[in-house]
């Protein structure tokens, strides 16, 4: 059952078309891949998605509810969150109360409480470091936390904005684990990735991007053994490794 | 020593005081600009306004209706003015919002011309605060020494809302990152209009304990002291709250030893100066955090 259906989606900056018209949607409980080259407009998505840019044409309908003209504020309440590119943990705030302005809308404290347990339980490094400003974090932990921050909110449709860039190998091996644990906890999941091979593994279902358009789409593993996509976007190393 | 201590004590209370009077504008433009990243130009004239509302409503109202009417009538001024001159702005070039902010403090200036004829109108003595003391050998009025304690209560309160509530972790995000802000359901123009807010309380109160010591208002009054506090706020760090008030006594007790050793003609010109200094090599102030540009 289709949890988010975008409708002909198209946003322009400066009058320059970053989307013209996208189509896909994302089924409950699956994880689903954005891919694409940088400027393809899958950063974009998400934010039109989220509000964060204007729409100008088409429609976003999340839980059978058209939600394309909400606001962000709106869109996190009907349970869209999403996990920035870059992580934009707020560094001035310790990790605690990161993990408490992820459930900003949230007015249960008992709930709260509970969650924050729950991500204590997932990301144990962060409860150790819980008195500590973001701001000191290492890049995967500040993932981490920008993860548990966003879990913070009860999602029903997570958005991951590049989850693995600029981490370790062993980080994004270990943020890939978290996106499937995360779906198996009943969570559906929206990701972007550069990191092709991994996103495709990873996912049910993926939707390629070239300049604003959809140009394939199909599950993740049919898509890892295109050869279109394999030259396109898995380059060479990863025939080297078969 | 007993005479330096006599011929000294006086201005060292008026520094104090006065200190606290500045700190609690200050406090207002620090807090704009940590969220908005603007110089509020207009908390000036908000703070005369405030003169005005009370000699306005003092003179027909009691004392225990036009003293809360005053700080509801600047709150309520604070508030209209970020709604109307910066929101609109959000997502305009800081320039422009500055601009805005300069359109805003000049058409306050000239309401209040307009309004009072530009006649020097006679500040209401508020009882009690009003009275003398004599503290050692200086003789003062009751609202010197009232001034840097009410300042202090006031601050540390505003330190517990701000590291303490959910609408103060809610500044400190805004204050960081508003998209990100917003993407945790936070409406960031509800949080922009408590600063306002608080900022023009305190303003109400700082121009209460100011104008206490001078006898009459002019639309320009508030200009001056409106002018010392921004520099006391970008000595101490603009974005800083501590630094503001530290800054702003530091000012205030300055100025007044600069009286003290005869020197008053120059006590302005020192803070204008200390604002160049600050400016050329500790632009960041006391304690202001180096910005980086937002990617």
């Amino acid at each position: 059952m289709s949890l988010l259906t975008v409708t002909d989606l198209k946003v322009s900056y400066d009058g320059i078309e970053a989307l013209k018209g996208i189509n896909f949607q994302v089924d409950k409980g699956q994880i689903v891949t954005l891919i694409g080259a940088n400027g393809a407009g899958k950063s974009t998505i998400l934010r039109a998605i989220s509000s964060l840019v204007p729409i100008k044409g088409g429609s976003i309908n999340f839980d059978g509810r058209d939600i394309t003209s909400l606001d962000t504020v709106s869109v996190v309440r009907e349970g869209i969150v999403m996990v920035p590119e870059g992580r934009r943990v707020f560094p001035n705030l310790t990790v605690l109360e990161n993990l408490k302005i992820g459930a900003y809308l949230h007015t249960n404290q008992k709930e709260i409480e509970t969650n924050i347990e729950h991500v204590y339980q997932r990301f144990p490094k962060l409860k150790e470091r819980h008195w500590q400003l973001a701001g000191t974090l290492s890049g995967g932990e500040q993932q981490m936390l920008a993860v548990g921050r966003a879990l913070m909110a009860r999602p029903k449709l997570l958005m991951m904005d590049e989850p693995s860039l600029g981490l370790a190998p062993l980080v994004v091996k270990e943020i890939f684990d978290i996106i499937r644990r995360l779906q198996q906890e009943g969570i559906t999941i929206l990701l972007i990735e550069q990191n092709a091979n991994a996103a495709l593994r990873t996912s049910n279902y993926a939707y390629v991007l070239e300049t604003g358009r959809i140009v394939m789409e199909g599950p993740g593993i049919e898509l890892l053994h295109d050869p279109k996509i394999t030259a396109a976007y898995l380059g060479q190393s990863r025939q080297k490794v078969q | 020593m007993y005479d330096f201590i006599n011929a000294n004590l006086p201005y060292l209370l008026a520094g104090i005081s006065v200190g606290g009077q500045y700190a609690l504008i200050a406090i207002g433009y620090t807090m704009v600009y940590g969220i908005l990243r603007l110089i509020n130009f207009a908390h000036g004239d908000v703070f005369t306004a405030a003169a005005y509302a009370m000699v306005y409503m003092n003179a027909t109202l009691p004392l225990y209706i036009s003293l809360p009417l005053t700080i509801i009538f600047t709150v309520v001024l604070g508030y209209t003015v970020e709604r109307v001159a910066y929101k609109p702005l959000r997502s305009a070039p800081r320039m422009s919002i500055m601009i805005s902010a300069i359109g805003v403090s000049y058409l306050l200036q000239n309401l209040m011309w307009y309004i009072t004829g530009g006649l020097a109108q006679q500040y209401p003595t508020i009882p009690w605060i009003s009275n003398t003391v004599t503290i050692l050998t200086a003789t003062t009025k009751m609202v010197t020494l009232i001034t840097p304690v009410l300042t202090l209560v006031l601050v540390l309160l505003l330190v517990q809302l701000i590291n303490h509530t959910k609408i103060g972790m809610a500044m400190r995000a805004v204050s960081k990152d508003f998209e990100t802000s917003r993407l945790m359901g936070i409406k960031i123009d509800n949080v922009i209009s408590v600063t306002f807010v608080i900022g023009s309380f305190l303003a109400a109160i700082g121009s209460m304990l100011y104008f206490t010591n001078y006898t009459a208002v002019t639309p320009t009054s508030g200009a001056m002291p409106g002018l010392k506090a921004f520099v006391a706020a970008v000595f101490g760090g603009i974005g800083s709250i501590p630094g503001a008030v530290i800054g702003a006594f530091i000012i205030g007790i300055a100025e007044n030893i600069i009286k003290a050793v005869g020197l008053t003609t120059f006590s302005d010109a020192f803070t204008f100066a200390l604002l160049i200094f600050v400016l050329i090599f500790k632009p960041t102030g006391l304690f202001g955090e180096v910005t980086h540009e937002k990617v």
